[in-house]
């Protein structure tokens, strides 16, 4: 066994014939995934597709009615130990940012480490003042996120993700609330952090930031994965007719 | 089509200066036409026509310092009244040689407020311990005695002002928590808790104040074992806690409802339990966006308790009420209602501003 966990690269995130449903409609059917440590995914499809369902299950912001999610190694069920256990290890970055508005910035990246992780004050502060720098917003940490701009807003919200040092990030479609002179910043950010090894998951329709650090990108259609392959094959030859349709359409304008 | 491109950038300009100062103003506002003019006029008229013979009894031609009422000379306002009651009014029938331990309490109380308040006071974390621990135990000890050699004063003997503030300070500060707890449950998803909830709110709101007070006066006893009794002020205090939480539970669940799925959300997912989320959070968030809602009710809670009088309290307004009905001091009831007005305004319009205060000091966008 030892000699095969070696070998076999480590995963990080399995879903398997997972379903899901609102009511009496089917989000999710049968979806088989497996993410290998340090691989960044990106996951585009039509709207309504479940997308952003699939993610959200991950960290059980959803609930999955059948099937089995194991999540660096723990089985996600109802067990409330093992879902906090999985949501300390997956930090998430989502649309509308969803900062804490009556905190500062640097209040924002301390909070969950002091009370997650009890982490003494000054450890935290001087971890999250590190994260700050690296996306390039140290000098702001003192305002309110309500004083900063979206792309700004954005970067603070990875950065807080980033303070509870996760393992796996997802990204919940992180540029499409912001105004396309922002969207670089936070591309960047995210291209830099992908290529210090982080597993990432993205919900994106971002096809330039998925040619540039993607390891797969999954096509999604009505609830399922219909189609998984590199960047360059996706784009180039896609397979799906699903897929050519969907692509022809986001780059085609 | 033709525009005009500008080629550099524009200085960023003051804005136009209109005329400043009071009598810009009231040229603007008061007495910009014809009619406007005639208005004003006429109102001021009628403002001083009605303040003037007020001003003139409640002060100048007031008495105010005496021993009965025929000191009561000049033909106004006859203050003698409130003072020489005013130790009645302000503690009831507490002993006078025990009235000290009232205004001890009165001080720290201040004085632990006046630093809760002020900006900049040192150790705020354990003055807050102090005002909500170590005061009500301190408070009680002095103000019901029975050990450290003070003698026992009967809550039977409490009154005036000193009775209003202990009911209203209880009532806030107990029916505070209750009412976040019952504003969690009823938005909970487990449907036992949801619904215990949802049952003592409506039934609670649903009951007025004064039927509260009778049935924990009048009714509670009946159901209790004989030889068994409850302090009546106590279950006045219980009747008013409950009372309030319901109100509150509805104020504070209207602050949860405004939040954002998204807080909720994100605090999860950063990992924080349920409890932690609520703590730093969602709560922070909700109870600042109903601090209106919230000082309303506690306003008409503090208004509220001079329904006490129904069950044999003697609160400020009872002992007011008292004072006037005496056969010494008939016909001055205009005296003591205005000064029962005068005393809850004050408090009243304290909470008011320190809570718009707080509104102020907590705004984190411009």
């Amino acid at each position: 066994m030892e000699t095969a966990t070696q070998t076999k690269p480590e995963i990080a995130i399995s879903l398997r014939d997972v379903n899901k449903w609102y009511g009496e409609f089917d989000v999710l059917k049968n979806v088989n995934l497996d993410v290998e440590r340090g691989q960044r995914i990106v996951i585009c499809g039509p709207s309504g597709s479940g997308k952003s369902t699939m993610i959200r299950c991950i960290n059980r912001l959803e609930e999955h009615q059948s099937g089995q999610i194991i999540v660096d190694g723990i089985e996600l069920n109802n067990d409330l130990k093992n879902i906090d256990q999985i949501r300390r290890e997956v930090g998430m970055v989502f649309q509308h940012f969803n900062l804490f508005p009556h905190l500062t910035v640097l209040e924002n990246c301390c909070l969950a480490p002091m009370w997650v992780r009890k982490i003494p004050r000054k450890e935290a502060e001087a971890t999250a003042m590190e994260y700050l720098e690296r996306v390039k917003i140290p000098h702001q940490a003192k305002k309110f996120p309500g004083q900063l701009s979206g792309g700004q807003q954005q970067r603070v919200a990875i950065a807080r993700s980033l303070c509870m040092k996760p393992r796996i990030m997802l990204f919940d479609e992180p540029t499409s609330a912001l105004d396309p002179e922002m969207i670089k910043e936070v591309l960047d950010t995210m291209i830099e952090l992908a290529e210090s090894g982080m597993t990432m998951l993205c919900v994106t329709h971002e096809m330039g930031f998925a040619k540039t650090v993607a390891d797969a990108v999954i096509f999604m259609d009505a609830g399922q994965i219909i189609e998984m392959n590199t960047p360059d094959e996706f784009f180039n030859h896609p397979q799906h007719e699903r897929s050519k349709l969907f692509l022809s359409q986001i780059l085609g304008h | 089509m033709q525009a005009f491109i500008t080629r550099e950038t524009l200085p960023s300009l003051p804005p136009p200066s209109t005329l400043k100062g009071p009598i810009a103003w009231m040229r603007q506002n008061l007495f910009s036409s014809v009619g406007n003019t005639i208005v004003t006029v006429v109102l001021v008229l009628a403002i001083l026509a009605a303040l003037i013979p007020f001003i003139n009894w409640a002060f100048i031609k007031a008495d105010w310092i005496g021993s009965s009422r025929d000191d009561c000379t000049s033909g106004g306002a006859c203050w003698v009244f409130v003072y020489v009651h005013l130790k009645l009014f302000m503690v009831g029938l507490y002993p006078e040689a025990e009235t000290w331990r009232v205004l001890l309490v009165g001080m720290i109380l201040v004085v632990t407020l006046a630093g809760l308040m002020i900006k900049g006071v040192p150790f705020k974390k354990y003055l807050q311990l102090f005002a909500l621990i170590a005061f009500p135990i301190i408070a009680f000890m002095l103000l019901s005695g029975g050990s450290f050699g003070l003698p026992h004063v009967e809550t039977n003997f409490w009154g005036g002002l000193l009775l209003t503030l202990v009911i209203a300070i209880v009532g806030i500060v107990a029916a505070f928590p209750l009412g976040i707890l019952l504003a969690l449950g009823r938005r909970s998803s487990m449907p036992i808790v949801k619904a215990i909830c949802v049952v003592f709110i409506e039934v609670w709101r649903g009951v007025p104040l004064i039927t509260v007070l009778f049935m924990s006066s009048v009714m509670l006893p009946l159901f209790l074992p004989e030889g068994m009794e409850f302090d009546k002020l106590l279950r006045a205090l219980v009747g008013i806690t409950l009372f309030q939480s319901a109100y509150l539970a509805e104020v504070v669940r209207s602050g949860l409802q405004a939040i954002p799925k998204g807080q909720y959300e994100a605090a999860n997912a950063l990992g924080l339990t349920f409890w932690q989320g609520m703590y730093k959070v969602i709560l922070p968030q909700a109870l600042k966006i109903v601090i209106p809602g919230i000082v309303n009710s506690f306003i008409s809670l503090f208004k509220d308790t001079s329904l006490v009088l129904i069950i044999g309290l003697f609160d400020l307004l009872a002992t007011i009420q008292g004072a006037f009905a005496s056969p010494k001091w008939l016909g001055y009831a205009i005296e003591g209602y205005l000064f029962a007005a005068l005393v809850y305004w004050v408090f009243c319009f304290g909470m008011s501003r320190y809570s718009q205060r707080v509104e102020r000091s907590l705004k984190t966008t411009n």
